[in-house]
């Protein structure tokens, strides 16, 4: 797991021009302009070895998974469950313990289902105020069927979740800690082990929203103590409609399925049907056979990369962004200060102009951020914010990246206010 | 570099705040939210005896275009019934490429929002917020 938020600076060289070579989009000129693409929390982009994966399958083994015997069925069987175990490689786990989903968001919703049908009216979950949308809004709707209860980590005001208040909050109620792994705002990496130690003392579970940490390198999830683990394959180079959920086998197969249909069951009659053991039991119907080939060659494209040196890289270009942002007048950095146990996602605002029309004058640079809340309106309320302006980076960004958005931004402030 | 959504008429709009504020012992009030930006208008009115606005206050939590339309709006609301603001509703959507024909002052200042989509709604909210205040 190189550079987990280290923000060591080692001298390594890292090859940006050839990383930026695989991605086609990124030499392509729109309307003129050049593409600066700095919207990757949202959605990364994808590398030809993740199009060529889905156009082969395509082209060459299109047909369903797990029914036919025929030699295409048998094709598409073998590319999907090797896809599977990339996945599972990327991850550090069991092949047979990853389910692919449609996304992080239906990996959660997939917990907070069938985790939470084994749990009882006052059991309690614990969340933060900084964690996107998909992280609250499912474990709310769990709350309205079964009669749980919710608590929040408060968010310190460099924008990380505050741990010290996890003693006071973790009862032997609390069955679940579901907390994002990095902050989709602020790029503020979790303490794992902290969190970990603390639900362990009172005996809950640990699921982490990896959406914005799977995008920058492999993990080892055994040596993280934790229980489930999502993430979506959009945000990590692969394509749309697909994700990946981890879970201890132990807990999956105790869980109910999410959704009932072909290829989840163990035997169906009339009265009575009996469960695949996970995770062929949390997949029902055909899956998304395409996206989850191309999950898997995203995460072997990650694995072969040398993330030491992309992470330096990547923090390279989060120390010369916030350098720069901090020369224009009225701007405000939300999130932490340093480079220390953090990712490449920075939050900004700029006095007197509202985070839309700075990300509306940087599109007419050639520069794709994102601006709003983030899906994340809970940790906008705390903040009083109308929003930020966030800029997530990958590891093909360069400096022109930066040095275009400065130079936009530098234009949003002399023109818009 | 091409940014003529931010056209001069448009920055001065926004700039002009006409109406921005709260009414005391408004008539009726309206709030309107677009979950998509996080945007927020609320319309005070004070209205005359035949539904007519006669003084109009409003809260902008948005970005340049919502604070700009809602200027707009302020500017010509006044004197004008439930039909009235939503024929401005129409120029707006006019100027917008949205529905065909002219448009008319201040509205026509968002035309160069018409190739603009992702933007169109914030010009809109404040006319809705205010359509929900003489609903």
């Amino acid at each position: 797991m190189a550079g987990e938020g280290t923000g060591m600076s080692i001298g390594m060289s890292f090859d940006v021009a050839a990383v930026r070579g695989q991605f086609p989009i990124l030499s392509e000129i729109i309307d003129g302009l050049p593409v600066h693409y700095l919207d990757n929390g949202a959605s990364a982009q994808t590398p030809l070895a993740v199009i060529d994966a889905v156009r082969r399958y395509e082209t060459t083994g299109r047909a369903n998974v797990l029914r036919g015997v025929h030699r295409l069925a048998e094709r598409a069987t073998e590319s999907y469950e090797n896809a599977r175990a990339q996945v599972a490689s990327f991850l550090g786990v069991p092949t047979m313990e990853i389910v692919f989903t449609g996304g992080c968001t239906a990996a959660i919703n997939l917990v907070a289902y069938s985790y939470g049908a084994l749990l009882k009216p006052g059991d309690r979950i614990l969340l933060s105020e900084l964690e996107h949308h998909s992280n609250i809004v499912p474990w709310q709707l769990l709350r309205s069927r079964s009669g749980i209860e919710l608590d929040m980590l408060p968010v310190t005001t460099d924008g990380r979740i505050d741990l010290s208040a996890l003693p006071s909050l973790l009862t032997p109620k609390t069955k679940l800690v579901s907390l994002a792994h990095v902050s989709n705002v602020t790029g503020a990496l979790l303490d794992v082990r902290t969190v970990v130690e603390a639900a362990k003392s009172v005996g809950a579970k640990v699921m982490l929203d990896g959406a914005q940490r799977a995008p920058h390198g492999p993990l080892d999830l055994p040596s993280l103590g934790i229980d489930f683990y999502a993430f979506a394959g959009h945000k990590a180079y692969g394509p749309n409609g697909i994700g990946a959920l981890w879970g201890r086998p132990e807990l999956m197969d105790a869980m109910p399925p999410f959704m009932g249909g072909g290829s989840m069951i163990g035997r169906v009659t009339l009265a009575e049907t009996t469960w695949a053991p996970s995770p062929r039991r949390f997949e029902a119907g055909t899956p998304p056979i395409g996206p989850a080939i191309g999950l898997g060659a995203a995460c072997a494209w990650m694995q072969a990369l040398d993330w030491a040196a992309a992470h330096e890289h990547e923090m390279d270009l989060v120390q010369r962004l916030m350098d720069g942002l901090q020369k224009i007048d009225g701007t405000q950095l939300f999130g932490p200060a340093g480079l220390q146990n953090r990712y490449p996602v920075v939050s900004f605002m700029l006095d007197g102009v509202h985070p839309h029309d700075v990300a509306q004058t940087l599109d007419s640079f050639g520069v794709a951020v994102r601006a709003g809340h983030h899906c994340a309106q809970p940790l906008m309320e705390r903040f009083d914010l109308d929003g930020t302006t966030r800029v997530s980076m990958a590891p093909y960004n360069d400096n022109s990246d930066i040095d275009v958005l400065l130079a936009g931004v530098a234009h949003a402030a002399k023109t818009l206010r | 570099m091409s940014d003529q959504i931010y056209q001069e008429r448009i920055v001065a709009l926004a700039k002009a705040k006409t109406g921005a504020g709260k009414l005391e012992n408004p008539t009726r009030t309206a709030r309107r939210d677009n979950p998509l930006c996080g945007d927020r208008v609320i319309v005070d009115v004070r209205l005359d005896g035949e539904g007519r606005i006669a003084e109009i206050g409003h809260q902008v939590r948005g970005c340049l275009l919502c604070q700009a339309s809602a200027s707009a709006l302020s500017a010509v609301a006044v004197g004008r019934d439930a039909a009235g603001i939503a024929e401005l509703r129409h120029d707006a959507e006019r100027a917008l490429g949205r529905e065909p024909g002219e448009t008319h002052e201040p509205f026509d200042a968002f035309a160069p929002v018409a190739a603009h989509k992702s933007r169109q709604e914030c010009v809109l909210l404040p006319l809705e917020a205010l359509k929900d205040a003489l609903a």
